[in-house]
This record gives C-alpha cells, sequence and structure tokens, in this order.
C-alpha cells in the first residue's frame, strides 16, 4: 500500500525500521484524518456534565452533529448535556456581529433551563467575526448570578487536543469556587472517566469500598457543584491521557493536589489503578481493602476470561482509537484474552506515547498515527486480522471487508471499564470474531490489484 | 390552524436539520468515483462523517482541507492546494467536489479562482474535475447544500453534445433503495436517462471482495457531461419550482424541458410522475405498475379504518414533509402538525394547495427545532410520528409510535433500505404506518387480541 509521503514518517513498522516517529501535528490537509477539530475536543471532555447549559455558539452544524450522540450518563435529575442548543448563526449575524444573538440565547435558555452553570462554545466563525463572548459570559454571569464561561473551541485553532486544553481552561475557573462540606484526607476526583454506559459509577464503585471519598468526578456523571469543590481532594485521578492532563497539572500547581495517571480497561490496568491508588494514600486499611477488592474482582471474573481466552487464542486485532493510554490497556486485555495487536494507532497520541506502545508491541505490528480510512483499510487486510477496535467512522470498513468490530468509543452503550467491564469486552469481542457470518465474506486472494493483497486471506 | 403559543427563544433548540456542506458531501458520494472535499476545519469534516455513516452504514471518505489558525488568518489557498495535491494522489478520482465552510465563507477565500490557478500551475498534469461549490453553514440547510450541490456540478460539467433522447432526473434527498427504483422505473419505461446524484451503489455497497478507495457506482461522468442533450429534466421537490435549479441552467443554457414534481409519494404524485413518464417515453405504464398501484389501492381500502381520521406528527426536510402531508391525506390521516427546520417560506402555501380540504386542521411550521416540535405536539397528541430518528425522545414522552423514514436514522438498520417513493415505496410506508397504528392499539389494549 502506498502511504502518502507527507505521512510516511508516521507509520512504523516495529522491528524492521528504527523508532523515528512523527506525531503531535498538524493533520495533512486532505487525508481523511478520522480526528475531529478543537471545538470536539472541547465537547467531548465538557458534554457530561449534566446541570450545565452547553451553548454552541455558531451555525446550526456544529451543534446539531453533537446532539445526544455520547453515552456518557448522569445520575443527575437535570439532564441539559443530553439537549443541543446552538445561537444558529446566520448569515447577517456573521455579517453584524453575533454577540446581541448570544446574550439573549443565554439569558433566555438560563431562565428557562435554571442550570448550575452554562459554557459557550466559540466555534470557527465565531474566531473570525471577533465576537466578545468573554464579555458577553461575563455579563450574563453576573445577571444571573451563575457562571457563565467560554470555552474558546474555535475549531481551526488547532487540533483536537487544544479543545481539551480549552476545555480543562474552562473547569479550572469553576474548580476552587465551592467551599460546602467536609471533605476527608482519604478523598479523590475522578478525571477524564466520562461514565460511558455508567463506567465511573463503577469505578466509583471500586473506590468508595476502598474507604476512598469521591469528591468529583470530571466529568462523567459530572455535577457543577462537584466540580467546584474539587481543589478540595487529595489526589487527582486522570484516566484518558490527553483530555484531562492539563486540569491535573492546573491543579497541581495552584492546589497542590498530585495526580496519577491510570486507566480502567482491563484487568491489569484495573488492578493496577487501584492498587496505586492505595498506595497513594500509604494507609494500611485502604490497602487491605484494595486487595480483597481485587482479589474478589479478579475471582470472579478470570475463569470466564479462560473460556474467551480458550474460544480467541491467536486470532489477530487492529486498534485505532483516540488517545494512547486506552490503546495500551486494549493491546494488555487482548493480549489477556490470547489476542496479538496487529496494527495499533490513536489521533492524539504523542512520541512519548509511541514509544511506549512500541515496547508494548510485538514484533511486525504497525504503529500509526492520525491515520485515514485508506491507510486503516490496507492494514486491516495486509495483517488478515480478525477484529477492528475503533470508533463509528472505523466501524464501516472493518465490516465492508468483511472483519469483525468492537466500539470502543463515545457512543457504546456497553461498559467496557473497570473488572465487570473485561468481561463486557471479551464478550464484544468474543460475539464479532465468532460470528458466522464472516464465512459469507467475498475477499478473495487473487482479484486484488494493490500489493497488499498479495497473500491468501482466508484464515 | 391556531396552535398553541409557545415562548419564542434565540437559540435554536436540538435543531431539526444540519448545515449546507452535509448535503453536498452525499451529492458528491453520488457522482462516479468522486471524493468531496471540505474547505475548512478538520472537524467538519468527520462530523458529518458521522453523521453519515450512521445512517448509511457505510464508508463515507471526505477529506477537509484542515484549516489551521495561519490558513485562518492569512486564508485558506495553500491548504486547499496541498488539500487537492493529497486527495489526487491518494484516491486518483475523476471528479473532487469542493465544499465551502462557514469558515472558509467568511474568511472571504476565492475559491473559484484558488482552483483556476491550481489548475493553471498543475498543468499539463491531468487533474480530476474539480467542481465547487459555496456552501456556508450559516446559510439554509442541508438540503440548499444538497441542491446548490447538484446545480453545481451541472453547471460546470453539463455540455449539450449529442442530441440522446434521454431525461436527466433530479430526485433530490431520497434513499438508496428509492434511487435503485427510480432507476428500475425509468428502465421499464425504456428511457435513457442520467440520474444526478446516484448513491444508490456508493451509499449502499455490496460487502466488498477487496478494499476500495471509491465504491463503485455513482452518476457517470459521461452522462454528466451530456446532460444538455437530452429531452427533458425531472426534479423532484415541490419548493424548488421557483428556485434557480440545475434543471433552470440545462433549460437556460441547452433548452431541456424542465419539469419539477413533488417527490413522488402517494398515489397522486405517484400518478403524475407516471403520467409524465408515459408521455416523455410515448409508452403506456408497463403492467407492472398499474398492478403495483392496484394492490396499493386495495391495500387503502383493507386498511382505510385502521387509520381514518388518525393525527400524524410529520417532521424532516421540507419536500419531505410536504411529500408525507398529501399522501397521509389521501388516506384519511391528518397530519396535524408538518414541521421543518427549512425556511424556504412556501411549505405551508404546497401542503395546504395540496390538500386544501384539510386546512384548517393542519400547522405548518417552518425554522422549526424539536423542542418547538415537541411543544406542539403535546396540545395536538398525534397518534403517530412521522420522521427521521431525532423525534425518538418525543415518541416516547408521547408513547405513541415513530415510523422511521427520511434522514437521519440512526437507531435502526436499513436506512439506506427504505423504500419510499413510487407505488411500491407509497406501499412500504402506508403498511408500516397502519401496522404501528395497529400495534400501538393492540400493545395498548388489555384484551391482547391476536386478531385484528
Amino acid at each position: 500500500m502506498a502511504i502518502l509521503e507527507q505521512r510516511q514518517k508516521q507509520v512504523y513498522r516495529k522491528g524492521k525500521e528504527r523508532f523515528d516517529m512523527a506525531c503531535d501535528k498538524a493533520s495533512l490537509s486532505g487525508s481523511v484524518s478520522q480526528r475531529a477539530c478543537v471545538f470536539c475536543g472541547s465537547r467531548v471532555v465538557l458534554y457530561p456534565v449534566s446541570d450545565a447549559l452547553h451553548l454552541v455558539h455558531g451555525p446550526a452544524g456544529c451543534a446539531s452533529y453533537t446532539w445526544d450522540i455520547r453515552g456518557a450518563l448522569s445520575s443527575g435529575t437535570q439532564q441539559l448535556h443530553r439537549l443541543s442548543f446552538s445561537t444558529d448563526l446566520r448569515e447577517k449575524d456573521v455579517i453584524y456581529g453575533g454577540e446581541n444573538k448570544l446574550y439573549n440565547a443565554l439569558s433566555e435558555l438560563i431562565d428557562e433551563y435554571a442550570p448550575r452553570a452554562a459554557f459557550v462554545y466559540s466555534t470557527c466563525i465565531v474566531g473570525i467575526i471577533g465576537d466578545d463572548v468573554e464579555s458577553v459570559c461575563k455579563k450574563v454571569g453576573m445577571e444571573k448570578g451563575i457562571p457563565v464561561i467560554a470555552v474558546q473551541s474555535e475549531g481551526f485553532k488547532g487540533t483536537k487536543k487544544d479543545g481539551y486544553r480549552a476545555a480543562c481552561e474552562a473547569l479550572a475557573k469553576l474548580v476552587g469556587t465551592g467551599t460546602s462540606g467536609n471533605i476527608p484526607h482519604l478523598s479523590l476526583n475522578i478525571l477524564g472517566d466520562f461514565n460511558i454506559a455508567g463506567e465511573t459509577w463503577i469505578i466509583k464503585k471500586y473506590y468508595e469500598r476502598m474507604g476512598i471519598r469521591v469528591v468529583a468526578s470530571i466529568t462523567g456523571d459530572g455535577r457543577v457543584d462537584d466540580i467546584k469543590n474539587a481543589h478540595r481532594a487529595s489526589l487527582n485521578v486522570v484516566q484518558c491521557s490527553g483530555s484531562m492532563i492539563h486540569l491535573a497539572e492546573m491543579m497541581k500547581q495552584k492546589y497542590g493536589i498530585p495526580f496519577l495517571r491510570v486507566s480502567y480497561f482491563g484487568l491489569e490496568d484495573m488492578a493496577k489503578a487501584l492498587y496505586d491508588v492505595a498506595e497513594f494514600f500509604n494507609d494500611p486499611v485502604v490497602m487491605k481493602k484494595t486487595a480483597g477488592l481485587v482479589r474478589e474482582q479478579v475471582d470472579a471474573v478470570y475463569p470466564r476470561l479462560l473460556d474467551y481466552r480458550a474460544a480467541l487464542g491467536g486470532r489477530k486485532a487492529a486498534i485505532y482509537v483516540g488517545g494512547a493510554f486506552k490503546a495500551f490497556s486494549l493491546i494488555r486485555a487482548l493480549r489477556l484474552l490470547g489476542m496479538e495487536t496487529a496494527m495499533v494507532g490513536t489521533q492524539t497520541g504523542d512520541r512519548q506515547d509511541y514509544q511506549r506502545m512500541k515496547e508494548l508491541c510485538d514484533e511486525g505490528t504497525v504503529i500509526v498515527d492520525d491515520s485515514n480510512p485508506v491507510e486503516l483499510a490496507g492494514f486491516l487486510v495486509e495483517k488478515h486480522v480478525d477484529i477492528l477496535i475503533g470508533g463509528v467512522k472505523e466501524r464501516p470498513i472493518a465490516y465492508k471487508l468483511g472483519i469483525g468490530f468492537c466500539d470502543h468509543n463515545h457512543e457504546r452503550k456497553i461498559a467496557l471499564a473497570g473488572f465487570e467491564g473485561m468481561i463486557n469486552f471479551a464478550g464484544e469481542v468474543y460475539a464479532t470474531v465468532m460470528s458466522p457470518v464472516w464465512k459469507f465474506k467475498l475477499r478473495k486472494p487473487a482479484a486484488m490489484p494493490d500489493d497488499i493483497y498479495r497473500e491468501p486471506l482466508f484464515i | 390552524m391556531e396552535t398553541k403559543q409557545v415562548k419564542s427563544f434565540t437559540a435554536t433548540r436540538n435543531a431539526c436539520k444540519v448545515c449546507a456542506p452535509l448535503g453536498a458531501g452525499v451529492v458528491f458520494k453520488g457522482i462516479e468515483k468522486s471524493i468531496p472535499l471540505l474547505h475548512g476545519s478538520q472537524g467538519c469534516a468527520t462530523y458529518i462523517r458521522r453523521y453519515v455513516i450512521s445512517h448509511f452504514k457505510e464508508p463515507m471518505d471526505i477529506a477537509s482541507s484542515s484549516f489551521s489558525e495561519s490558513a485562518a488568518i492569512f486564508g485558506g489557498r495553500d491548504t486547499l492546494r496541498i488539500g487537492l495535491d493529497t486527495v489526487i494522489e491518494q484516491y486518483n478520482p475523476l471528479l473532487i467536489g469542493i465544499a465551502s465552510t462557514c469558515l472558509s465563507e467568511t474568511i472571504g477565500d476565492d475559491v473559484p479562482r484558488i482552483l483556476r490557478e491550481y489548475v493553471k500551475d498543475r498543468a499539463p498534469q491531468k487533474l480530476p474535475h474539480l467542481v465547487h461549490v459555496a456552501t456556508p453553514s450559516y446559510k439554509g440547510t442541508h438540503m440548499d447544500g444538497f441542491h446548490a450541490a447538484v446545480k453545481a456540478v451541472v453547471a460546470s460539467l453539463a455540455g449539450g453534445s449529442g442530441k440522446c433522447m434521454s431525461v436527466n432526473v433530479f430526485p433530490g434527498f431520497i434513499s438508496p433503495a428509492d434511487i435503485r427504483h427510480l432507476k428500475e422505473i425509468l428502465s421499464d419505461f425504456k428511457l435513457p436517462f442520467t440520474l444526478l446524484p446516484d448513491y444508490s451503489e456508493t451509499l449502499d455497497a455490496p460487502a466488498w471482495d477487496g478494499y476500495q478507495r471509491m465504491a463503485a457506482g455513482g452518476t457517470p461522468l459521461d452522462d454528466i457531461m451530456t446532460m444538455g442533450g437530452a429531452y427533458a429534466s425531472i426534479e423532484f421537490g415541490r419548493t424548488l419550482q421557483n428556485a434557480e435549479t440545475a434543471s433552470c441552467i440545462l433549460k437556460k443554457r441547452f433548452g431541456v424541458e424542465r419539469h419539477t414534481l413533488g417527490m413522488p409519494v402517494g398515489i397522486a404524485d405517484t400518478d403524475r410522475l407516471f403520467n409524465l413518464l408515459e408521455t416523455i417515453s410515448c409508452m403506456r405504464t408497463p403492467g407492472k405498475y398499474t398492478s403495483e398501484r392496484g394492490r396499493l389501492i386495495d391495500s387503502y381500502f383493507d386498511a382505510h379504518k385502521y387509520v381514518f381520521g388518525k393525527k400524524a406528527l410529520v417532521y424532516g426536510e421540507e419536500d419531505f414533509v410536504i411529500a408525507m402531508a398529501s399522501f397521509l391525506a389521501e388516506t384519511g390521516i391528518i397530519p396535524v402538525l408538518c414541521a421543518s427546520g427549512g425556511e424556504s417560506g412556501q411549505m405551508a402555501g404546497y401542503i395546504h394547495g395540496a390538500i386544501p380540504q384539510l386546512k384548517g386542521k393542519i400547522a405548518v411550521k417552518e425554522g422549526v427545532d424539536f423542542i418547538g416540535i415537541a411543544e406542539q405536539a403535546r396540545a395536538l397528541s398525534p397518534d403517530i410520528i412521522i420522521g427521521n430518528s431525532k423525534g425518538y425522545p418525543l415518541a416516547r414522552e408521547l408513547d405513541v409510535p415513530l415510523v422511521r423514514v427520511g434522514f437521519p436514522i440512526h437507531d435502526r438498520i436499513g436506512a439506506q433500505r427504505i423504500l419510499h417513493i413510487g407505488y411500491r415505496g407509497t406501499q412500504n410506508l402506508f403498511d408500516t404506518i397502519t401496522n404501528s397504528l395497529i400495534k400501538s392499539n393492540q400493545d395498548k389494549s388489555p384484551v391482547g387480541y391476536m386478531y385484528m
């Protein structure tokens, strides 16, 4: 397969080549990147805060495309995150400015929905027409007596990662403004879990069983008042490498709260996350409870995983996800199922991430940054994989080629985090890999023109 | 009809529309070996891909010129040129459809000029056709982008060479199954045709026997080039009647007769299509279709009591809603609320014109969002909701069946295969709607009848 010349350094094959991977750069124009934009990064992170108003300042599209598309659940009575609000800018607003429209839209929505805070997302043209979103937010905030926060998420101002950063800056304006209640020493914030299919609830339950109070889950099942109080926790536990690390760093600097980076996917990483937290608190009771919890959970799921392993052992997988931490966990989780990762890629990994990925992978594994459909399809075929793990945009590539697929993105409705999540994950992988439908697949070895199709494809 | 006065909001809440570049993207997917390229931020292409993929369940490669901050300040010329080079290298398409976005429009990129220069600089390299369409997202909806793209393709490619006695068909945004059915009808009338866009294969492709950079199918470019030589153009969509559309260009430049019809849903509108085809082809409607029509009428008779006087809420693209409303009315269902996020200003006129007898019983709302629709609907208490997936929360709240039609259908499989048009499509809709009403009654009955 021909990789675009400008992208060749973003593809690495372990074993043959010297590791000199390029990453962390803007997508090549025209390459059909699977990435979205700055706005997307901000929207993803802040989306689950369910008692905040989320107003997208721009034409209707940006809000429409992000209306209730993620499986982030909330236990709150207010479910504002599932609504889509837009200033729906028109031509005349573009010419004369959208500040008045924003002011009116914001004021009316706050009156109607009584949110605890409001986030106003700037989209591309807001950055161009020069609306002073900050001052409108400030004014409305004063008038309505709630925090109204401008999120600087103009789509073109960087990559999705910059959107994460803008969201963290927005959250940082909330953190530290609350003072209510007694918060014990044994307390932490969960950062970067989005409560997809209730995953934050699973994790929270573990921490509670360890005797640790969760002050705020930022942002899965997030609530404004909890986030305001987050500075009073003893520890930030950060999942999802890219999205929330900036907030953790800011909180460390400002409030001296240390942070740990964890992943809740797969038995090994889940157990390690809990042990790392227990070790941090260095409390024998917590440690004992943690050990008991992990043992109990592993005992409950491990025998069932062995059954899956017996069926899935030797199968090959490809991974293409947003962040690198999830990819690391998936490589390990697949290994636990006896499966090999033949291709792994991310949208937003950095050099350090890819270095670590390389160490984690087997010889011959393809590692790719900011890939596109042409490359992904090529690798799937070349590597004869049985399953692709990715998001909705990757799914049809796999299915068209007669390859299984597991959704590990925000639209899924099945919890994959935690110990019980690992069983769900194994079940998902099993259901797609073992489906009898693939026997009808049309791919045949001979008729393929590209060199990638040379080898026989039937396994 | 008087409807409940609801508080008006400046913000759009749960929009009943998406933006123009999406429509353009779908059109370019319906042309042979064509790749859409959105001139704007990376997110536009990615969001639109996700939205369309979730409906069609098909790969949907849309390139982006991936604006950076400096491109937004200094202009998108360079990034667009790189984008074109990359698309050509990676896909080697026959056509690249360049749709602008709110960003590139607002900074004032002169895309036609950038493209002219690009072509000049790349000479003598053989380039794909480059078709530009202006689709600022702050103007109109995805349907405006759709029609604008069709028009742009025709304006830049159609020629008049060789009087080829074929017909041009501009069906608007219908399903791949609809397009296949339409092609079958045209073939049965022995009419050579150019149907634009034709995503019946590209967005509903069989499983692949190998990776395809561009799915097979789409309107052949050679056919588009000779659209000016056609005998007539047929365009679906009543709101297009007075608009400057692709068929207007063909009429102006090449004298191709223009016929604008409603989307052929329901007996009356489908009859209009078949009558026109009879005239154009000088051929009687094949027996296959008169039988389908007869069976459809027979089913109207069989089922009329299950549907009579039922109140329906219909929403979606304007021309789709107009077509559905006329069809529902002919079965005895009252489309009490006809709503769209579009704002052509023509929907009420066409709906009341098509079904004057129901004028006092129908509320027509343009430029509404789903919160507005819900507020109206609560007061009207419909028996059934007909439209895309985005009405599901309302259907759930009101505990009435939702019949999923149109676009987008994100919560069911097979959206590509829903047949809406012709006698056959109407039959499909009618059976589905009737059975949904029967099911709803059956489920709510304490008796649990297992017969009708």
